[in-house]
Order: structure tokens, then sequence, then C-alpha cells
């Protein structure tokens, strides 16, 4: 499926890898999340790059001893009005400290990219019948400011924080 | 009152381009109605039964005059001329076309106005006591916490698609007058021992199907921690709330599941990892905002100008003193409460026309300022004495003096049947009804609210009615079930079911029979909640259901 990332489309480099399924050595794999606990050291030690597929219900604080090994962490929008993702995101970005990418999969709409990009997520899997790039982009900047503080992208277009802005800058 | 600065007004402006757009892209069919909705939703749209209808947020319920006009303006611009005042101290607007809107927004944005988050799974508009900044006794004036609280909450990017929608209800007074105990999150402002400026936080309030009374999560938070421990909280929430049933999504089914110490413990234990939040930085916010809500010059004066002389000629200006003003905390000065139940008419409806005069009525007696409440009222918070009968007149001459506040024909009710596509009966005609039928003995029968919803959701706030009303749908038949002894107060209780139920042409005639109950059981000043708290429920039952 094809990937936004950085202002661009482009092809998935991983391979999403169903469990049970072998890997050419030195592949970029994401796995489930149960397949990485039960073979993580195989894993770290035969692919090139590795990522999981996190499931929303589950405890981020049970990725930590995953984090510094994985380059790619997966959450998954059951539908996109299921928000549990946001708070996930968030978490794994300001309390694990990952700085890896962190994808947005499921029902990923452009309207909600603005939102996901706050929280932490700079990768989107979008379904190839859904808007033109042009429009992910103009979603995805239609808000310059935010009120919230800390809630902004780590790279490429970000709002600007208004509190601070007040406090600093005055207004 | 808050004015926006620079960023708040680009901010807004924004917002209403976005939708403008969104709008566009749903007429030209590149977003399906379903992918539309949450993003409609979150704008104040909704798909009624017979329109669109546009809930535009007043936030804490405080306007001004040019503020008011506008909203009169947008009525008969864009509409039928009327509006629709809402439990959470909003405006509705019930007959809209989609492709409008987004003009009316940018309308709106021009004295400084949204409809944000008026609807959705979201942080919902924040209430407050309409007496805010006018009474005596309050820790301080909450409407800077509840626009500090209006900001942070706008468009926050994780809790936009919480598992449902998201209230939140501040006072600064002993006395409620805004029903924090039936909100997910109220919020009670007070100072700790050491006298330090705080608030006190309740959790899992709420009506609805599983109507239940708040508990305390947090007994005491310094104002500059609250915006990290609400952030800690909805995080909670919105990670384990239940989304596998929309009827037990609400915060409270989650209280009830953990259990109150295991959520202040995941609450606080979330908390304690919030470290983006600089408490420094939300004070000077807070301190930034309090300056906005300086009380209005208001001069002490005893000169109460021929206010007492026309109370004694007046017998129906001095039956609206009493029953609808309260002392304001200045001397010589009186909160005004304007009710919008005339007797037999349709509860928090104003026409454009009583707007304007209201707006004008406001900027001349009342600094410029109005408020809306939780009870489908407006109120005036700061008008002298001596202008009392000049307003009163005024009032009176458009239809808006009706001496009711707090007594029986002070309805609440829902839009049900008539404009809701969730109801199951009618309200408003219901209230109507008993309106009329109880108007002659209302003063006699003192302070007593009656709340009507017409389904199960409770928007009519029926389970903390002294006398609460619910319609539903028995074999395609309207039939309404009585709950008495409900509260919104401070002392706050929930209503307990009667009996069975009564027909719509029944349900008026059963509300009188408890009155005319009440009034022949009560003793010296009681009021009927506390004859109802004294006594039970047998001798009301029994009136109502011994000769059936």
């Amino acid at each position: 499926m094809p990937l936004l990332k950085g202002g661009i489309i482009e092809d998935d480099s991983f391979l999403d890898l169903e469990d049970g399924a072998s890997f050419p050595e030195g592949a970029s794999v994401i796995v489930s999340w149960d397949r990485l606990r039960q073979d993580y050291a195989l894993l770290a030690a035969d692919t090139g790059r590795l990522g999981v597929r996190f499931p929303v219900d589950s405890d981020p604080a049970t990725l930590t001893p995953f984090v510094s090994g994985l380059q790619v962490i997966a959450l998954e929008f059951a539908a996109y009005t299921d928000g549990r993702a946001y708070s996930l995101a968030r978490v794994i970005r300001t309390q694990l400290g990952f700085t890896g990418e962190l994808r947005a999969t499921g029902d990923v709409l452009a309207d909600q990219v603005a939102f996901m990009r706050q929280v932490g997520f700079d990768a989107f899997e979008i379904r190839s019948d859904y808007q033109p790039l042009d429009i992910w982009q103009r979603t995805a900047t239609a808000m310059s400011l935010t009120y919230q503080p800390d809630f902004v992208a780590r790279q490429g277009f970000a709002p600007a924080e208004i509190f601070n802005k007040r406090r600093y800058a005055g207004s | 009152m808050y004015r926006y600065d620079n960023f708040d007004a680009r901010f807004v402006s924004e917002r209403t381009n976005q939708f403008r757009d969104q709008i566009a892209r749903r007429l030209k069919g590149e977003l399906s109605e379903e992918q539309f909705r949450p993003l409609r939703l979150m704008n104040g749209v909704y798909l009624q039964l017979h329109a669109y209808m546009l809930r535009i947020a007043i936030p804490y319920g405080t306007l001004s005059g040019a503020q008011m006009h506008k909203l009169a303006d947008i009525a008969d611009r864009f509409d039928r001329s009327y509006g629709h005042f809402t439990t959470r101290q909003n405006i509705q607007l019930n007959w809209m076309g989609l492709s409008n809107i987004p003009d009316i927004l940018e309308e709106l944005a021009s004295v400084e106005m949204h409809a944000i988050q008026t609807s959705g799974n979201c942080i919902r508009n924040v209430t407050t006591d309409p007496y805010a900044g006018a009474i005596a006794g309050e820790a301080e004036d909450p409407r800077a916490v509840a626009e500090l609280i209006r900001q942070w909450s706008s468009l926050h990017p994780e809790f936009s698609f919480l598992p449902r929608k998201f209230k939140v209800a501040i006072t600064a007074s002993e006395g409620d007058r805004a029903a924090i105990k039936v909100h997910d999150v109220g919020l009670q402002l007070c100072e700790n021992d050491a006298g330090e400026a705080g608030v006190r936080v309740w959790v899992g309030g709420g009506l609805g199907r599983t109507p239940l009374i708040a508990s305390v999560i947090r007994d005491w938070l310094p104002l500059g921690d609250l915006l990290g421990y609400l952030e800690a909280l909805m995080r909670v929430y919105n990670r384990h709330g239940r989304r596998d049933n929309k009827y037990k999504a609400r915060i409270k089914i989650l209280l009830q599941a953990l259990g109150l110490e295991e959520l202040t413990r995941q609450v606080d234990a979330e908390f304690a990892k919030i470290d983006h939040i600089d408490p420094d930085n939300v004070r000077s916010e807070l301190d930034r905002i309090r300056a906005f809500f300086a009380p209005p010059p208001l001069e002490e004066s005893a000169d109460e100008g021929t206010l007492q002389s026309d109370l004694a000629e007046n017998q129906a200006f001095a039956r609206w003193i009493q029953n609808n003003s309260v002392d304001h905390k200045v001397p010589g000065h009186t909160i005004v409460t304007i009710s919008l139940k005339p007797i037999g008419g349709i509860p928090g409806d104003a026409t454009s026309d009583q707007m304007h005069l209201i707006a004008n009525l406001a900027t001349l007696y009342s600094h410029d300022e109005i408020r809306t409440t939780h009870e489908q009222n407006i109120v005036l918070p700061h008008v002298r004495k001596a202008d009392l009968h000049h307003l009163y007149k005024a009032l009176a001459d458009a239809g808006l003096g009706t001496a009711n506040a707090g007594l029986a024909s002070d309805i609440i009710a829902c839009p049900g049947l008539d404009y809701c596509s969730l109801a199951t009966a009618r309200s408003i005609p219901v209230a109507q009804n008993i309106s009329k039928r109880l108007e002659a003995r209302e003063n006699d029968v003192g302070p007593l609210k009656i709340k009507i919803s017409g389904c199960i959701n409770a928007c009519g706030h029926h389970h903390v009615g002294h006398i609460g009303i619910l319609g539903l749908d028995k074999a395609g038949k309207e039939y309404y079930q009585i709950t008495l002894g409900g509260s919104g107060d401070e002392n706050a209780s929930i209503g307990e079911i009667l009996g069975p139920g009564f027909s719509y042409d029944k349900i008026d005639g059963a509300v009188e029979t408890l009155v005319d109950t009440y009034q022949s059981i009560r003793t010296g000043d009681e009021r009927f909640l506390d004859t109802y708290r004294r006594v039970g429920a047998d001798p009301f039952k029994e009136a109502l259901y011994a000769t059936a």
C-alpha cells in the first residue's frame, strides 16, 4: 500500500510479514506484536530493518524493551472514529522516546492527518483510491496554530504553539 | 469579557476556511456522508428530522450585545427568525442549508464566535454558573478557567475522537448552579488551607441511560497543574473507555468498571509522567485571561431611584422582581433572569426581535453583558436597582416579562419529536400543557423544577428534575414516565421512578396531582423537593395510582 511520508507518496519499503511466514535475510519487515515478542532475538539478528504492528488496546509500556531495536511502529485505526491510536502515539513518542517511523494504518483519512502528525505519526498508509496528494497536503496544513502545548510535528510543517507564542513573544 | 487576540482570530478564521473546503468536497462527492459526519459534527452541524441544524457555541454562556445582535441577524438572514437556547448554554438554529454554513461561520467569527465542538465525540462547550462574576462568595470568576479550558480543548489532536462526547462544567460557588456533579468532569474552584487558588475535580457524573452523581477524583489541584491533569485524565479515558457500545462509552461507565480507587491510581500515574506542560505557562496564560474578566465598574450606590414606589404600584413588576432577580455582590445592583418560558410557549426559544431587544437592554442596563443559562433562560448580570423598572417594562412589552424563574412553568424541555431524530416522544407540547395548567398557582407552589426529555438520552435532564418526565414510545404511542426527587445542585440526586407512565393526554394532569399532594402535606416553607425528601414517594404514589 502506498505510504504518505515527508510530504510525498512513496512505495512501502517494508514487507508486511504474516505470522509464521519466513523472510529473506536482511529484509525490512513489519511483524505482529505476538511474533515480535516470540522471535525478537532472531528477528533482530536476521532482518535489515524491523517494525511491529502494535495493537491499540495494549499497554504501550510493554514496548519498552523493544523500542531501541525497532525502526517502525505501526498503529491501526480500525475505524477513523476510534481515537485510541492518538493516545498511544503520544505516549510512544513522549514517554518511550521512540524516534523511528510511527505509521498510521487502517482507516486513515486526509482530514485526520493533521491531528495524527501532531501526536507523533510521520507515515500514513493510504488507499490508492483516496484523494490526490494535493488534498492530503491541503488538509495537513489547514491550521497553522495550535493551543496544545508541545503537540507539534517534529519534522516538516508544524503549527505554532499559541500559549508559548503569547508568553515569549507577546501577541 | 474575553476578547480574541490575533492568534484566536486566526485560529477561528482558518477553522472556518477548513470547513468551507470540507463542505465543498462533500458537495462534490469527494467525501462520503460517513466521512463527512464527524467533520460537520465537530463544527456544530447536525442533520435533524427536517433540516440541518447549526449549534453555535456560547462559551460558558457569556455574550456581548454585539454578539447577540449577530445571532439575531443570522437567524433572520439564514433561518426562520428565531433561535433555541440549549441546556449547554449554546444556541441552535433549526432550519439551515448546508451551503450557507461557511458564510454563517464567517459572520460569527467577525464577532469572535464559532461553532467548534458543539457536537462530536470531543470535549464540548464548557459551561458555568450564569451568575459568575456577579454573585457574592465566589472563589474567583470561574469564566477565566473556563476560557483556558476552551482554548486548551479546541481541536485537541489527541482528544477529538473520544469514545463519546465529554462535558465539563465549572463553578466557583458553594451553591452549584452549573450542575457540576452530573458532568463527565466537574470543576469546583476553591482555595486550599494555605489560601492558594486551585480546583477540586469531580468525575463520572452524567445523565442519559445510566444517571450517576460524580465522585471526587482529586480533592485539590493547583491551577497551574489543571491542564496536565486533564490531559492525563482524558488519556486514560480515551485509551480505556468502552467503544463497543455507545451507551456504555461515557467516563462514568469506566469509573463504574474500574472503581474510583483504580481510576484515581491510573490518572495519577499518567499525570506523573506528563512533563511538557509548564505550570508557570498555564498560570501566566490564566493571568492574561483573568484580566479580561475584571469586574465592570459598578458604583456601590444605595440609590434605588423610584424602585420602592414602583414596586408598590405595579404588582406584576413586584412579582417579577421577587422571582426573577437575585442580589448582586455589589450593593445597589441586581442579577436579573429574563425568562424564555412564556406560559404555553416553547422553552428556550427567542425570536430575532427579542434577541435584538435583549442585546440593546444589555448594552443599556447590564454593562453590555448577557448570560445564557443551562435552564434555557437569559441573565443580565449587572443591573442597577434604579434601572429595574425601565428594564422590566421594555421586556414585558416584548413578551419577555414572564415572572416564573425557578417556578413550575420554568420548564427545561429537549426539542423532542418536534425536531430530533432520536426522540421517542414529544417534549415541547407537554411543557406547554403543564405550564398552562400550573401557571395560576405557581407562586403559591414555590420553587419547583420540572424537566422533560423526549427520549432516554435525557437531554431535558429529567433525572435531576424535582419532577422529571421521560417520554417513551410504547407500541407506537407516546407515554411518559415520572421521576421524583432529582436535583442538579450542590446536593445533587437522581430522581426515582414513581410507577407506571401516563399517556400524552394524562401527563399534565398527573403533574398537577403531584403538586396538589405536595401542597396538602408540606410544612412551613418547605420546597417540593424538601417535602419529597422528608416523606418519600408513598403519598405521591397513592395520590396518582390509588384511584386508577
